[in-house]
């Protein structure tokens, strides 16, 4: 299978700070891909370079198997919806998303068509006529996706799209964008800095930090099999257990990580203390000491729930300990 | 007792603001009521009677009409000049960090910063230095070049405005350089050029200091008036000619306000 | 979505459009210094040779002198227009022309402050739009009808006298008149007349910046104030005059170079002393002197320079 984008070695410096140092990245064609990572981690530097907004100082980029380094971004056919949409605000909806055929000298009433037909797709047909402003952050976001899908491109890249939107139409959007990209088949490489949203939607996840890539894998992969103990602390909001306290618990003196779900309360449990309970509605989640380490625990609805300050005796299954190679 | 405090203040602030804004305004109004003063020799208040026959005395005099050719003239081309220089300087300060882009702004800053007989015995010592004769471009040049400030305050608080990604979602789109220049960046930022125009062309329109220096014997509108007032010849005129150069004035300086109103304001600071 | 989805043919990497467009764009894109340098290139020639360079020339010219004799300007560095410059007469016009930028500037200051607070606080909606055209229309209007607006308000047939007479308070515009150095025959012949003409021209440049320092206050910072206990007062000089001082040392730079470099005002209305604009104005043109009207404009030059390192040390830039 084609790779839809690849990275070999790929830098980018500005001046002394190492924004993307020495990445290597393979998306496959078809596939819904995300680059998770803080802020500053260099997950948007790579946005931009599959782009064309910056160019690499190192390294090459391939895009479905043609040198694109060097190219600017509008011989690139990729788009991208950018995280504060940048729709054209003297231009109205349907001349937004007409305006990529528009430069390409595509005729007035066939780029009509097609960008009506792209409203539609986004669900904002008859929207054409309007003004960006006049329209909500969802429905701004909708026309900016249709700008971009107009074109039919090989790569659709999209910045933090849903960041700016509330959590319920958040969800929403998470769920169409999804099936859209089923649907079209187009390849998606998608930028956030929200695990529950890379892991929900993308078919593989990037963790990015400190302008390289941690770990790649499937969303199963990264969250269940943590690399490090930033993927650990950044994807699953895992327990990190130190060395010392592993072998405290009879285990290798390694860094190791635990899914608050793996934890049970037993009767026969290494000995701990409820310092807080959060109800949260699906699950409980107990915050408790260990020998000096905190830890969380997630109780499922329906379980009996003990005080704060109580003792608790708690226990896992030895596969859920999960080693990993550093505490980086 | 605090909210009386509160409420008081304001009432003394509203009648010293209002005054204020009469103070400024007063003077310019007493110019439309002279203009129809039937007075001739002084400047006589309460005028003695009121009379319209200086406008027609006004409108048949070769002097002012050929003063005002000239001022026209001067502000168009110096407009035009401003215009580019400081729509591309506006756009390099903007568009791009580099190296010295403080220098350049105090660079379009100085000539305004500066009080103007510099500007205007500085230049004119050296056309004298290199034998350049007293033209309508020599008045251009010097007026071109405090006019620069004006538009590129108007752009770069517009290209300021503009969000940088809209360039970036043009490229992206599949439009180069130019096509970008055209159908994004232009649109955009139009009517802030078309408002830095104006008050340029306004600024221009106006200008005395500068022009005693660069303009030899060639009298533009404000230079007649200029003379009109150290050595008056027939006050009457010079009242109604006091009129129509503020109302030539106020219109470019209202319509630049109605074009930039909604976000940046006009660049006071720089006359 | 059929249509749409049909994206799997054509390539990844678009060919260049045609022609010498297509390929500039290509070549700016690939090298953005070169669209920078072909950007800058013509205001730099024009701002940074033509005025710059007359600058630099007018001031290499204050090092000459003229020969006594002959009237002719000798080209031979030399100190002795500077000498000349710090002569009784001459360090007159300096020492009358800056303490008059000095004291425009203080009311100009304490006159537009009220306005300034007023409009920023007070002022919304319409009116706000309302003082805000309300001061840069009498800013933007001519300069020179403005200045002959005064000559007719202060001629001595004018309206002030007039006003004086019907208020039956004659003597007190004579006492004023009467008085030492600012009076005169009329207030139009004195220096007082100088300085309202001087307050009024320049008031507007003091008014907007202070206002766009006192808007950047937030209100609830001043209720809080009084909420702890402050007296307007002490409001007024804890929290308003230290927030609104960039703004309004950004007005003085306006007023206190504005005042320095001009040369209509007091020739129009004024006394016949002169002031350093006038100087610069004779030296060059009746006088013929260009060297001791050069050394003459290094002044406001200068001065104008250290006011404005002291200014950006205050922060006034952020205020312009």
């Amino acid at each position: 299978m084609t790779s839809a984008v690849r990275f070999q070695k790929v830098s980018r410096h500005f001046g002394s700070v190492r924004a993307v140092d020495g990445v290597d990245l393979d998306v496959a064609s078809g596939e819904f891909f995300a680059m998770l990572g803080p802020s500053g981690s260099g997950k948007t530097t790579c946005l931009r370079l599959i782009a064309g907004f910056e160019q690499p100082t190192a390294g090459a980029i391939e895009i479905f198997g043609e040198r694109a380094d060097g190219v600017p971004p509008y011989r690139r056919n990729v788009n991208t919806v950018f995280q504060d949409y940048a729709l054209f605000p003297h231009l109205n909806i349907l001349d937004n998303v007409a305006y990529g055929l528009m430069v390409k000298g595509v005729g007035t009433a066939e780029r009509h068509r097609e960008a009506d037909r792209a409203l539609e797709l986004v669900k904002l047909p008859g929207y054409g006529t309007r003004k960006p402003a006049q329209l909500s952050g969802g429905q701004r976001q909708r026309v900016a996706l249709a700008r971009a899908l107009v074109n039919k491109p090989k790569v659709l890249l999209l910045d933090e799209p849903l960041g700016a939107l509330d959590l319920k139409l958040r969800e929403q959007m998470q769920e169409e964008l999804k099936s859209l990209q089923r649907a079209l088949g187009i390849t998606f490489v998608f930028v956030t800095h929200d695990q529950g949203e890379a892991l929900s939607m993308a078919d593989r996840v990037a963790v990015f930090n400190n302008g390289g890539i941690v770990q790649q894998g499937t969303p199963q992969e990264i969250y269940r099999l943590p690399k490090t103990a930033f993927v650990a602390d950044f994807v699953g909001s895992s327990n990190l257990l130190s060395p010392d306290l592993m072998a405290l618990l009879g285990g290798d003196r390694r860094w190791a990580s635990l899914r608050p779900e793996a934890v049970r309360l037993a009767g026969d449990g290494t000995e701990a203390t409820v310092e807080n309970v959060s109800f949260l509605g699906a699950a409980t989640r107990l915050a408790v000491e260990m020998h000096g380490t905190k830890l969380h625990v997630m109780l499922p609805a329906g379980a009996d729930v003990p005080g704060v300050g109580t003792r608790v005796r708690l226990a896992w299954n030895r596969q859920d300990i999960h080693y990993m190679d550093d505490a980086a | 007792m605090r909210s009386d405090r509160g409420q008081r203040s304001p009432i003394l602030l509203k009648l010293f603001a209002a005054g204020g804004l009469l103070f400024l305004h007063l003077p310019i109004l007493l110019i439309f009521v002279y203009a129809f003063t039937t007075e001739e020799k002084s400047f006589q208040w309460p005028p003695p009677g009121l009379t319209t026959r200086w406008f027609a005395v006004a409108w048949n005099r070769p002097d002012v009409w050929s003063a005002m050719a000239l001022s026209v003239q001067v502000a168009c081309i110096a407009t035009a000049i401003a215009l580019v220089l400081g729509t591309l300087c506006a756009a390099a300060v903007s568009q791009t960090k580099f190296f010295g882009r403080e220098v350049i702004s105090l660079l379009v800053i100085l000539p305004i910063a500066l009080p103007g007989i510099i500007t205007g015995i500085a230049l004119r010592s050296a056309f004298s230095l290199f034998d350049i004769p007293f033209s309508v471009w020599t008045i251009v040049l010097g007026h071109a070049t405090f006019c620069v400030v004006v538009v590129y305050n108007n752009a770069v608080a517009r290209f300021r405005r503009t969000s940088g990604s809209l360039i970036e979602a043009s490229m992206d789109l599949g439009a180069d350089g130019f096509q970008t220049f055209r159908h994004v960046i232009l649109p955009n930022i139009g009517t802030a050029l078309l408002a830095g125009g104006m008050l340029a062309f306004a600024l221009s329109f106006d200008e005395v200091i500068v022009t005693t220096f660069t303009g030899g014997q060639q009298a533009t509108l404000p230079i007649w008036m200029l003379e009109e007032l150290i050595r008056p010849r027939q006050r009457p005129v010079t009242n109604v000619v006091a009129m129509v150069v503020v109302l030539v004035t106020f219109l470019p300086i209202l319509a630049a306000y109605y074009l930039t109103r909604d976000g940046d304001q006009i660049a006071g600071s720089g006359k | 979505m059929t249509a749409l989805s049909a994206s799997h043919s054509g390539a990844s990497i678009l060919s260049r459009r045609n022609g010498f467009a297509g390929a500039l764009s290509d070549s700016f894109w690939r090298h953005p210094k070169l669209l920078l340098l072909l950007m800058l290139t013509p205001p730099l020639l024009w701002l940074g040779i033509i005025y710059v360079g007359s600058l630099i020339a007018l001031l290499m010219q204050s090092f000459f002198a003229i020969d006594d004799f002959s009237g002719v300007i000798s080209y031979e560095p030399t100190l002795a227009t500077y000498a000349q410059l710090l002569n009784g007469a001459n360090l007159d016009i300096i020492l009358r022309t800056v303490l008059m930028a000095a004291l425009v500037t203080i009311a100009s200051a304490l006159l537009a402050f009220p306005i300034a607070y007023y409009a920023a606080r007070y002022a919304k909606g319409r009116w706000k739009a309302f003082f805000y055209l309300g001061v840069m229309l009498p800013l933007w209007s001519s300069y020179l009808v403005k200045v002959y607006a005064w000559k007719l308000i202060l001629a001595k047939e004018g309206i002030v006298t007039w006003l004086f007479a019907k208020l039956n308070l004659t003597f007190v515009l004579d006492a004023i008149l009467s008085l030492p150095v600012i009076g005169g025959n009329s207030l139009s012949v004195s220096y007082l007349g100088t300085f309202l003409v001087f307050v009024y021209i320049w008031l507007p440049y003091m008014i907007l910046p202070t206002q766009a320092a006192l808007e950047r206050v937030p209100g609830n910072l001043i209720e809080a104030s009084a909420d702890l206990g402050a007296t307007p007062a002490q409001t007024f000089r804890t929290m308003l005059l230290p927030l609104a001082l960039p703004g309004i040392v950004a007005g003085s730079i306006f007023t206190f170079s504005l005042t320095l470099g001009d040369y209509i005002i007091p020739q129009i209305i004024g006394s016949s002393r002169l002031f350093i604009g006038q100087a610069v104005y004779a030296q060059q043109g009746t006088a013929g002197n260009v060297p001791l009207a050069a050394a003459f404009s290094v002044v406001p030059i200068v001065i104008m320079g250290l006011y404005l390192t002291a200014a950006k040390r205050l922060g006034a830039f952020d205020a312009l």
